[in-house]
């Protein structure tokens, strides 16, 4: 399953680049997008466990940038 | 552009703070400090603590940040090494043989602090600009609800939906015009700015503006689906694929923190120990090489780059699907071109009918229409039309494709055949050849040669400026492929100076003739294709630049290419080949302004010639120059029209 959020107060290029490589190795993650440009992150991994993966990239993008938000 | 909220908060605290040390710094400088204090050393300490003040009203983000990096074990955060670097110009206070560093600790942070507000009002600006440049959505549809029209959200209507577009509105939903005329400005999607007029009857794209008459129109998609929806998700998907330049930069900056900061770490403490230089002068260096340890300028203004580049090319209406066919686009230096629909109209016009003995035109035409019956191809459309009445499908049954050939039915129990002269060759029919430098269709029925029909397709107006702004912009290869006969192919070369041609290709061959020219290839270039994406796709996807023209409402066609031109104007190659070059120049420049800026510091700073001034323009002065050079890669109008002078 992919789907698209939208993301609220990522401020930093470089951390949106560190956030989408450690977000793309959380085990099962097919494909992770975090595009600075145009606020979105993308995620790419299996129906059953999205919800869950998807808590884990909050949580890596707080630890990046205490801020930051998926909005879901 | 007004401030976000976040925005105004960092401003009024900057503005707070630096009120604060400027009056800290004229009441330490002009107070005779020493003399009511009663000695260098509380001067000094009074000092401190007086910076501090407006050193955490402007930074405490910064060092939360910092603190927060520690805990969730994040080395080399910006925050982290911009806190290590102010408060260790304060710390310097700690080594006895250096004069005080606290102002320009505390003067570093807020410094960099501007610059951070500066940078994100510039992202915020370039990021809003492109996306008002596409900007291309409407906001209601008119929808007539019991006598009175309503304006309704587009997403709420399905297809078959009628609704109304006022003169000087945004058409919300594809559709065919039901009732009415008007003209449409279609630049928005197009990049063309003349007018366009239509009619009852006529097919209308989402996103044209209405200029002048009422229209009653019927939704053929939904909004979702609709061609606003679909350039607006291509291009905001386009920004995922990146260039090699971009994924370079995102390896680059993984390794550059890391390496710059270890090397400041080395700077603080080899010469000191090992060679007993004086630790302060050594330990400024350092905190000075921290100041530019960050790769933000890079990483937020070459992506930038090629976002304003794919948003400008979209407004001339050069649908780029990545960075990467950007970046390929650039490098191009061989066009292979498919002949029907791309150099020419592709509307094929029966222009002769050449009856055998004893036949009549219109048995011979009856019989190629209701052979073509099953077949959408341009030739079968322009037989069918030249016929005139209505091909029934009742009366045809086994149709059967010779796959670049012709094709055959059995009509009317009797079995027809229309197509090529190896197709009556191969079935040994006995035929007269027709030698006209046109496209000709051989026609039989029940093993008997009926006649032949020639068929002429129309050259484009703009193919051959398209050609000349290609060979204008250093493409001097540009090659055709056509399923079509050797003297129609060599026709349409000579009239368009073609540097090369191929002729008498089936489909299949296409992808192998295409494949020849990629192996000829010099290393470094690209090839493209063009094609008009209907019966192109493998070619399309085998090209390292596949382009598909006219492709407004054309799903596949946007689907096997990477680059797309919403009108079908070959002319616009030219213009995406320079909006590419340009785009990849100022991503070059980028790369090597901000690298040179930030080497040459660090090459003063180990040399102990650049102090933490210099330091923070190196970093945040030069993110923000960079951004600024990037928005130029949306400006594609100024190569629009020297591309038109020169035509």
């Amino acid at each position: 399953m992919k789907k698209s959020f939208k993301l609220r107060d990522l401020e930093c290029a470089n951390c949106a680049a560190k956030m989408e490589d450690k977000i793309g190795r959380i085990p099962g993650v097919a494909s992770a997008r975090v595009n600075f440009l145009t606020q979105k992150f993308t995620l790419e991994a299996p129906e059953d466990s999205f919800e869950q993966i998807l808590d884990q990239a909050q949580a890596v993008m707080s630890s990046i940038e205490p801020d930051c938000r998926i909005v879901r | 552009m007004a401030l976000s909220r976040a925005q105004l908060r960092l401003r009024n605290r900057i503005i707070l703070a630096i009120a604060i040390f400027f009056g800290v710094f004229g009441f330490c400088e002009l107070a005779p400090l020493e003399a009511w204090l009663g000695g260098t050393s509380q001067a000094v300490t009074f000092q401190f603590f007086a910076y501090l003040v407006p050193f955490l009203i402007g930074g405490y983000d910064v060092l939360r940040n910092a603190i927060a990096g520690i805990i969730h074990r994040q080395p080399f955060d910006e925050s982290l090494l911009m806190t290590i670097a102010t408060l260790g110009a304060f710390a310097m206070v700690a080594f006895p043989d250096s004069d005080p560093h606290m102002a320009e600790g505390a003067a570093v942070m807020l410094f960099y602090q501007v610059g951070e507000l500066f940078q994100s009002y510039a992202v915020g600006k370039s990021r809003q600009s492109i996306a008002e440049m596409m900007d291309i959505t409407p906001d209601y549809a008119n929808v007539d609800r019991n006598g009175s029209l309503v304006q309704v959200d587009p997403e709420e209507l399905s297809v078959g939906d009628l609704f109304v577009v006022k003169p000087g509105e945004r058409i919300p939903l594809d559709g065919v015009i039901q009732s009415g005329s008007s003209t449409l400005d279609t630049s928005a999607l197009t990049g063309e700015s003349a007018p366009r007029s239509i009619h009852e009857g006529q097919e209308v794209a989402s996103g044209c503006i209405n200029l002048t008459g009422v229209l009653t129109v019927s939704a053929t998609r939904i909004f979702e689906e609709s061609t606003v929806s679909r350039i607006l998700e291509l291009v905001e998907n386009a920004s995922d694929k990146k260039a090699r330049t971009e994924s370079f930069i995102t390896r680059f900056a993984r390794v550059y923190t890391p390496v710059v900061s270890i090397s400041a770490l080395l700077l603080a403490l080899v010469p000191p120990i090992l060679f007993g230089a004086p630790w302060a002068d050594w330990v400024e260096r350092a905190l000075t090489f921290l100041v530019v340890s960050c790769p933000c300028a890079l990483v937020i203004s070459v992506p930038l780059t090629f976002f304003g580049g794919i948003g400008g090319a979209s407004r001339a209406g050069v649908l780029v699907k990545g960075g990467n066919y950007l970046e390929a686009l650039s490098q191009v230096d061989t066009v292979v071109f498919d002949k029907t629909g791309t150099l020419t109209t592709g509307s094929f016009d029966v222009v002769a009918a050449n009856p055998a003995l004893g036949v009549t035109p219109e048995h011979l035409l009856e019989t190629a229409a209701f052979a073509e019956a099953f077949s959408d191809h341009p030739i079968a459309l322009s037989i069918k039309k030249a016929y005139g009445r209505e091909v029934s499908p009742s009366r045809v049954q086994e149709g059967r494709n010779y796959a670049g050939a012709g094709v055959s039915v059995i009509y009317d129990g009797e079995a027809c055949l229309a197509g090529n002269a190896q197709l009556m060759e191969d079935l040994e029919i006995p035929y007269t050849p027709n030698t006209t430098p046109a496209t000709v269709v051989y026609v039989a029925r029940e093993g008997r040669f009926l006649g032949s029909l020639t068929i002429a397709d129309r050259v484009k107006d703009q193919a051959r400026d398209a050609i000349d702004a290609l060979h204008g912009v250093q493409v001097y290869s540009c090659i055709m492929l056509t399923g079509d006969r050797q003297p129609v192919a060599q026709e349409v070369a000579e009239r368009l100076s073609l540097d090369g041609y191929q002729a008498e290709l089936l489909p299949q061959d296409k992808v192998s003739a295409l494949e020849e020219v990629l192996a000829k290839k010099p290393s470094g270039s690209q090839v493209a294709f063009v094609g008009d994406g209907i019966n192109d796709a493998p070619v399309l996807t085998r090209a390292d630049v596949g382009i598909a023209m006219g492709a407004l409402g054309s799903d596949a066609a946007i689907e096997a290419a990477d680059v797309v031109l919403m009108d079908d104007d070959p002319s616009k190659i030219a213009l995406a080949i320079r909006i590419a070059r340009k785009t990849m120049s100022i991503a070059r420049e980028n790369i090597v302004f901000a690298l040179g800026v930030k080497f040459g510091v660090l090459g003063l700073a180990a040399f102990g010639l650049a102090n933490m001034w210099m330091a923070v323009f190196a970093d945040v002065g030069v993110a923000i120059l960079a951004i600024l050079n990037a928005m130029r890669a949306m400006r594609v109008k100024d190569l629009v029209s020297t591309g038109k002078k020169r035509l």
